[in-house]
């Protein structure tokens, strides 16, 4: 009974889509809402990542900001250091010594405000992935958060 | 006999693939592509939620329409171990009541809320049958937020309906009874003088949605079974639709059915308003219980409140009026214009449509035939707007369209008949598979209808699916209404017992603020950990105290000693993650409870006795990334009066780190 369902579901698409280029004849899926389509591959920049920040709209003091620092580490009690520790070695992802010398701050804060898209697409990230197997989470981030966490990891780099 | 009807159905979906390539029109199109109509493609959205009563499952299920295809299953009235409502600590107040903790009950009516007449999209309202309960959804969360039980109630099945605002949604007990506040120690048959109906008012606050028994009315001791609201020039009015006028107390079967009509209640709660202002309600002495879920501590809170304000229906004049309605009436259901109200006698032969207008005019002609206990009936003929002549057998509820035309369910002819409200002809029918009860047409019950589709929703569909045994599944069918035939395009399996469902746009949903995740700043639970540098745990006398974090994919501790045989242990668990979909659970062996499911940046609490020495395995149960399998941890437990100290860890027990400087 199935198979001859499914038979007449296939006679009936096939009958369909043998019309062409009559584009009315295409099923009509009824519903009018569109997933969300996946991010596109264009001109991604391996040294700036995919987000709001770029060396044009972020720059650093060469002095540490205690405040934001302490502020930063606050939140990374909360949200990151289950899975990063502060020196060099991985926990579930890399840990977070010399961070600031291997990226540029706006790469760092791209990457922990919209990790999803750069994940897809970075080729260095992917490696990363290829290791620890576990995606890095969004953990909801606001812009100040996160400036503040890369004042901190900048503390943990050893910046006065 | 199948057989045939499958030559033929090929025979007409050849004749349409063999013509498919002429131009064609809607009317040669329309016939062959019932099935494609319902198909949603993979990754494509529905357009309609369509929230069904899960019946005697207690739980409220949502569906995607056209495809029918089943999102999720709201835990409300029911415990539902899947995702520990009902067991975990923080939701057990959720099901408490006045009898104390009842897990279960049996969900009949959905109602979204409204504004202005129109679904609005923030809640949805459903009521518990039984131990008589009213539970308020939260749509951004698909929550349960609040549960509010009906005292001098039994049996809340006349709910929760709403008016145009939500300003109030109405609870009628089915069963009469003594009221709370009265000696019940009665024998059954002082039914006349003893038993009395309660409809309860429930006021809906417009920004929160917290819901409170502004007041009752008492009436007679008749059963209510629905109801709707009046709208729009009807708005003040709510109908009730009441059976067993007969006040029979056994075999209702039979000595409920004597009468030639029963009754359609109409209430002016814009009167009831006012004489509660003037000071004419009652305080009494009822128990009742008042639960809230906190979005923010992630508990919920149960109160248990200790008087009601009755209104005396009876002695206070003009709230109440009777219209006499053929039969048993069990819809009783408002076109969208508010001028007509349809009344379905369950065991009559006419449909009788009432207008409002006439109504008016009879209540101040007093064009009455005496009373009811106190309570104007108004002629019949003199509030009836026309009836539907023979339109099927057992009519139980109507619906509406935005174009003039209602959809009446029969339940024993098995079929949706089509009439058009203003000429009372019958124009289309359709059969259904089998035994209807209510229907849904999105948006039917409001001022604007959504039409389009119109739900079924069948009690009974022997051979129509694959058997699993004595019992099988119940189903919903989807008609397209959106020609002048109906044409059913889909049969879907529903849980528990599909009795009423409303349908909203998904857009409405969707966009009204839908929440992904729970802010872990604003967690305030008092068992929360926030970060796993504040994991630990402590002991207070036989009871310990784990705070736990969940982040993928480990807990922190996940080495836990020092337990000892007897101890009452509560593992808080603090779901760290604050990306949407990434729920983590909960679970230890031997709990005699359930699993956690704790949605991110959540706490959630399982409390767990450590029977006897050994060895305890507890690990993540939804899985949340490549290394799911890994979030596993020990709990060791020792023999009473053991030395073993509580210590805890995850990973190597660590080195205190320092940013060094």
């Amino acid at each position: 009974m199935q198979a001859l369902k499914l038979f007449i579901l296939m006679t009936f698409f096939a009958g369909l889509t043998a019309c062409g280029g009559n584009k009315d004849s295409q099923p009509k899926t009824a519903p009018g809402v569109q997933t969300e389509a996946s991010p596109s591959t264009g001109n991604y920049d391996p040294n700036r990542g995919e987000g709001k920040f770029s060396s044009e709209n972020l720059t650093l003091d060469a002095a540490l900001n205690d405040s934001m620092a302490d502020a930063g580490e606050k939140i990374a009690n909360v949200k990151c250091t289950s899975c990063h520790k502060l020196t060099d070695e991985k926990l579930v992802g890399p840990g977070w010594k010399g961070v600031t010398s291997r990226r540029t701050p706006h790469w760092i804060m791209n990457f922990i405000t919209n990790p999803d898209p750069m994940i897809n697409q970075d080729p260095e990230l992917q490696a990363q992935l290829e290791l620890c197997l576990v995606r890095m989470p969004n953990q909801s981030l606001t812009e100040d958060d996160a400036r503040n966490i890369l004042e901190f990891m900048r503390k943990n780099d050893g910046i006065k | 006999m199948k057989t045939n009807k499958f030559l033929i159905l090929i025979t007409i979906v050849m004749s349409v693939v063999v013509f498919g390539c002429k131009p064609k029109n809607a009317s040669t199109s329309i016939k062959g592509d019932s099935t494609v109509k319902s198909y949603v493609a993979p990754g494509q959205y529905d357009e309609f939620y369509n929230f069904v009563s899960g019946g005697f499952s207690g739980q409220l299920s949502v569906y995607g329409l056209p495809s029918g295809r089943l999102f999720r299953v709201i835990p409300v009235f029911s415990a539902d171990p899947e995702k520990g409502w009902g067991y975990s600590e923080e939701s057990k107040p959720m099901l408490n009541t006045s009898h104390g903790f009842v897990p279960w009950d049996d969900c009949h009516h959905p109602e979204l809320s409204q504004t202005n007449g129109e679904v609005d999209g923030k809640w949805i309202f459903v009521n518990g049958n039984n131990t008589p309960r009213l539970a308020r959804i939260d749509l951004k969360t698909f929550k349960t937020a609040e549960i509010i039980e009906l005292p001098n109630s039994a049996g809340n099945h006349s709910s929760p309906f709403g008016t145009e605002n939500s300003e109030y949604i109405v609870a009628g007990t089915r069963f009469s009874v003594p009221p709370d506040y009265t000696n019940g120690d009665v024998p059954i048959d002082t039914y006349k003088k003893n038993f009395k109906g309660h409809i309860s008012f429930v006021s809906i606050d417009k920004n929160s949605g917290a819901m409170n028994i502004a007041f009752q009315l008492r009436t007679p001791g008749i059963d209510f079974d629905l109801a709707r609201c009046g709208r729009a020039k009807s708005h003040g009015w709510f109908f009730f639709s009441c059976y067993n006028s007969e006040q029979a107390n056994t075999l209702l079967e039979v000595n409920a059915s004597q009468n030639d009509k029963d009754f359609i209640m109409a209430v002016n709660w814009k009167k009831a308003e006012e004489y509660l202002k003037e000071g004419k309600g009652v305080k009494e002495k009822v128990k009742y219980a008042h639960n809230v879920w906190d979005d923010k501590t992630h508990s919920a809170t149960s109160t248990i409140m200790d008087e009601v304000t009755v209104l005396d229906a009876s002695a206070l004049k003009d709230i109440c009026y009777f219209i006499p309605c053929p039969k048993s009436p069990h819809g009783c259901d408002v076109d969208p214009t508010g001028e007509y109200i349809v009344g379905s006698g369950k065991l009559a032969a006419v449909l009788p449509v009432f207008s409002f207008d006439k109504l008016m005019k009879a209540i101040e002609n007093k064009a009455f035939d005496g009373d009811y206990e106190g309570i104007p009936v108004v002629k019949y003929e003199e509030a009836l707007y026309g009836e539907v002549k023979k339109p099927g057998l057992g009519p139980l509820h109507t619906e509406f369209d935005g174009n003039g035309f209602a959809y009446t369910s029969f339940f024993v002819s098995s079929e949706v008949v089509k009439w058009n409200v203003k000429d009372l002809a019958v124009v289309d029918r359709v059969p259904t598979f089998y035994s209807v009860g209510h229907l849904c047409v999105p948006g039917g019950n409001t001022r604007k209808p959504f039409g389009k589709y119109m739900i079924a929703y069948n009690k009974i569909t022997k051979d129509r699916y694959l058997p699993t045994g004595p019992e099988l599944t119940q189903s919903a069918q989807l008609y397209d209404i959106s020609g002048e035939k109906m044409q059913m395009i889909l049969d879907f399996p529903t849980i528990g017992e599909p009795h009423y469902a409303q349908a909203a746009p998904a857009s409405l949903i969707m966009n009204n603020g839908q929440l992904k995740i729970y802010s872990i700043e604003e967690n305030q639970n008092p068992y929360v950990t926030k970060g796993e540098a504040e994991s630990k745990v402590v002991r207070e006398g036989n009871k310990v105290h784990v705070y736990m974090t969940s982040v993928r994919s480990h807990f922190a501790p996940d080495n836990i000693e020092g337990i000892k045989e007897g101890d009452e242990v509560y593992f808080h668990v603090t779901n760290l993650e604050q990306d949407w979909d990434v729920p983590h659970g909960f679970a230890i062996k031997g709990a005699n409870t359930a699993e956690l499911l704790i949605m991110p940046g959540e706490t959630s609490t399982v409390k767990w006795i450590a029977e006897k020495p050994g060895m305890f395995p507890m690990y993540c149960t939804d899985f949340c990334s490549a290394l799911h399998q890994e979030m596993q941890g020990y709990v060791r437990v020792s023999p009473k009066g053991s030395n073993v100290p509580i210590s805890f860890h995850v990973g190597k027990a660590p080195e205190p780190e320092k940013v060094t400087q």
